[in-house]
């Protein structure tokens, strides 16, 4: 069981939470909602909640609570650029299709 | 898939919820959108990189629009149908305009139009153009539609310079989260909104414009106190000061085009030495020669004197001591002159604040309002205030409207004024609440009417009713009244912006400006109407009070002139009324006086002459 930060995504997240000036670590994880279902989420974690599952990518702490991991298990989550825009995208294995807009999936 | 950004804890956007929020600074020059991204703000940058958008637009005649740089670049070729710096155009009506580079035509509604290939343009079309690109650009960057801007104007900006914003903005498609003064845009981006109260000096000096606003911040509101500065004076000048001695010490530039080239060089070499203290400059055989720091800085010397003149009379004018003033923000490329810092810090004896770049900090603040506006941020971000759009006042005698709280002024607002009783042994009066800038009632919006009960019998003039207008943070209007000598008390609540809507606003501020002069013609008819009625109402009381001070005769034609005033005051003929309040003045003064002396008289009994001594 394990979640993954690509070595572009670690650097954008530490440059973000040294902006920030506070932060345990980012917050990965899943909600339902949206039309196919779930959504991710991605936010700055302030406290390590006791259930939480952390794992250590390129010198990130990265926080999964456990409802959420069996969804994300095996996710890689990167920083990339399309034209203008740039942002993190999550490449998890278990995602079998997206609504148009990409913002919800289905496992 | 769309890209995701860092939400705070708690705070991840549910899917096709997201909103794109953004702040956009309308320049005259330049203009600019940012927005917060993962906390931070972005000023977004085109596929060149580019961040600032040259404010130019280009009309062609197959209907296609050039907005930016390569409309700049078509400036000099296709001079009429190239529109730069249309912001000093906005909101101003054909008459307001002297002089422009363009053709200009007035539309039916006597707004401005100008005249291209492409058919006549209103300024707020060619500024929707500018908005629409921008927009365009937010939304390739972020993927998705621009949910809200915060615009910025300069805080001179009267409401239809702001309403013809707005207006622009809706055409391009842009909903409007709120206009924001630039100087308070510029100091947001500083994080003096966080502080609890103070007093700034925004110093933006940009390409073409000179603007200087000092500003209050109390309770969350930035007021602001006083603005000045000059409209053609900015970086150009200090380029067209460069060449002036070059051109002093032998530079030969005889055609248009070799005075832009010293005119570019100029700006170059300027550029440099805010790092470097000397550099060349090589365009033989129209000038070569060497620039130094202390060439440049004599050249702007007196540039930068007039600024900073402007800056005193602003402090003058607030009655602000320079000790008082917290800090002091730069704006504006200009800005960047060591020369300008160095004396604007002497000025006001501390450091100018300077970290973020002058060009962007305006849209920097706007982007962190507009952020909060949409609800991304912490609760602990204070959220400046809206103002009112249209003054906030009351019906006085002869149905006009005494403004209380005038328009633009920052909400939460409180503010009081006394008035008295107009009859002897008036014991209630009746407020009726209007809002609207037009002098007369009848074309005001009536909010509200109550009464003060329990006016203790005085004579007219004596009672003291101070009648208090607040408005709070939402927008609730609470007019209370009370009489300060018996300390009767009433009070209302309304909301009022209840009802107007932006259309509706917009309309009322046209027909105020359309109008002013028939204003002005039934307010002082209306004065006189008033005054007429004082004085029937004066001399029928001492008629009733004392008649056996009357002449023979004198009765009947003090009686003819209360007629024949009763008749005028009913007209609508200023100078007939004024001529009969004249003419039964002087009918009834020999009966006043009379009556004065009896009074006199009656107080004088019976007490010895020294008591008076």
């Amino acid at each position: 069981m394990a979640v993954t930060l690509t070595e572009n995504a670690a650097r954008h997240v530490q440059r973000s939470l040294d902006k920030r000036g506070r932060g345990a670590g980012l917050r990965l994880g899943v909600r339902t909602s949206g039309c196919s279902g779930m959504a991710y989420v991605l936010e700055y974690a302030d406290q390590v909640a006791p259930e939480d599952c952390v794992f250590e990518s390129h010198g990130i702490k990265v926080l999964v609570d456990p409802k959420s991991l069996v969804y994300l298990d095996g996710t890689i989550l990167d920083y990339t650029r399309e034209g203008l825009n740039e942002g993190f995208r999550f490449q998890n294995p278990n995602q079998k299709e997206t609504c148009g807009c990409g913002e919800s999936f289905t496992v | 898939m769309a890209l995701l950004q860092i939400s705070e804890p708690g705070q991840s956007p549910a899917p096709h919820a997201r909103k794109f929020v953004a702040g956009i600074d309308l320049g005259t020059t330049n203009s600019l959108i940012a927005t917060v991204r993962d906390g931070e703000v972005a000023v977004l940058a085109d596929a060149a990189g580019e961040v600032l958008l040259p404010s130019v637009v280009r009309f062609h005649d197959d209907t296609r629009v050039t907005v930016g740089r390569e409309a700049q670049d078509a400036e000099i070729a296709d001079p009429l149908n190239t529109i730069a710096s249309v912001k000093r155009l906005m909101g101003r009506g054909r008459a307001d305009i002297s002089e422009s580079p363009y053709r200009l035509a007035a539309d039916t509604q006597g707004m401005v139009r100008i005249e291209t290939v492409a058919g006549g343009k209103t300024p707020v079309e060619v500024s929707a153009h500018v908005l629409a690109a921008l927009k365009a650009r937010l939304e390739e960057t972020l993927g998705g539609p621009l949910s809200g801007a915060v615009i910025t104007v300069p805080a001179y900006f009267d409401e239809a310079q702001r309403q013809a914003t707005k207006d622009a903005a809706r055409l391009a498609g842009i909903e409007v989260l709120r206009l924001l003064n630039e100087p308070t845009a510029a100091a947001v981006a500083y994080g003096l909104d966080r502080n609890p109260e103070g007093l700034y000096c925004i110093y933006d000096l940009g390409g073409g414009t000179f603007d200087v606003s000092l500003l209050r911040l109390s309770q969350g509101v930035f007021e602001v106190l006083a603005t000045g500065g000059d409209a053609a004076l900015g970086g150009d000048d200090m380029d067209a000061a460069v060449v002036a001695l070059w051109m002093a010490r032998g530079a030969r530039a005889g055609t248009p085009e070799e005075q832009r080239r010293l005119l570019r060089l100029a700006r170059s070499a300027r550029e440099r030495l805010t790092v470097e203290t000397e550099t060349t400059i090589d365009v033989e055989p129209i000038y070569s020669g060497r620039l130094t720091r202390a060439d440049l800085d004599a050249a702007i010397d007196p540039l930068i004197e007039r600024t900073l003149a402007a800056c005193r009379r602003v402090l003058k004018d607030a009655g602000v001591k320079i000790a008082d003033v917290g800090a002091v923000v730069l704006v504006g490329g200009a800005t960047r002159t060591p020369r300008v810092r160095e004396r604007v810090g002497t000025l006001f004896r501390k450091t100018p604040l300077h970290d973020i770049d002058p060009d962007r900090v305006v849209a920097v603040g706007a982007a962190r309002q507009a952020d909060l506006l949409a609800g991304n941020a912490g609760a602990a971000d204070m959220l400046l205030l809206d103002v009112i759009p249209l003054s906030l006042g009351i019906e006085i005698m002869g149905g006009l409207s005494e403004k209380i709280i005038p328009r633009n002024s920052p909400i939460p607002a409180s503010r009081a004024q006394e008035f008295t009783t107009y009859k002897d042994g008036q014991g209630a009066l009746a407020i009726h609440v209007v809002q609207g800038e037009r002098d007369l009632v009848s074309d005001c919006r009536s909010l509200a009417r109550f009464e003060l009960r329990g006016i203790p019998p005085m004579v007219a003039g004596a009672a003291r009713i101070r009648v208090t207008f607040q408005v709070d943070a939402d927008g609730l209007l609470n007019v209370s009244a009370r009489e300060m000598i018996s300390g009767v008390e009433s009070a209302v609540t309304v909301k009022p912006s209840f009802g107007l809507s932006d259309t509706e606003i917009e309309r009322m501020l046209k027909e105020s400006i359309a109008s002013a002069e028939a204003d002005a013609a039934s307010r002082a008819l209306r004065e006189l109407q008033v005054e007429a009625d004082r004085m029937m109402e004066a001399v029928g009381a001492a008629l009733a009070a004392d008649p056996d001070l009357l002449a023979a005769g004198e009765r009947e034609v003090i009686a003819r002139h209360l007629a024949a005033l009763k008749t005028a005051r009913d007209g609508a003929d200023g100078p007939r009324i004024r001529e009969a309040i004249t003419a039964l003045d002087h009918a009834s003064a020999a009966f006043a006086a009379r009556r004065m002396d009896a009074g006199l008289e009656r107080a004088m009994k019976g007490r010895s002459v020294t008591e008076f001594g």
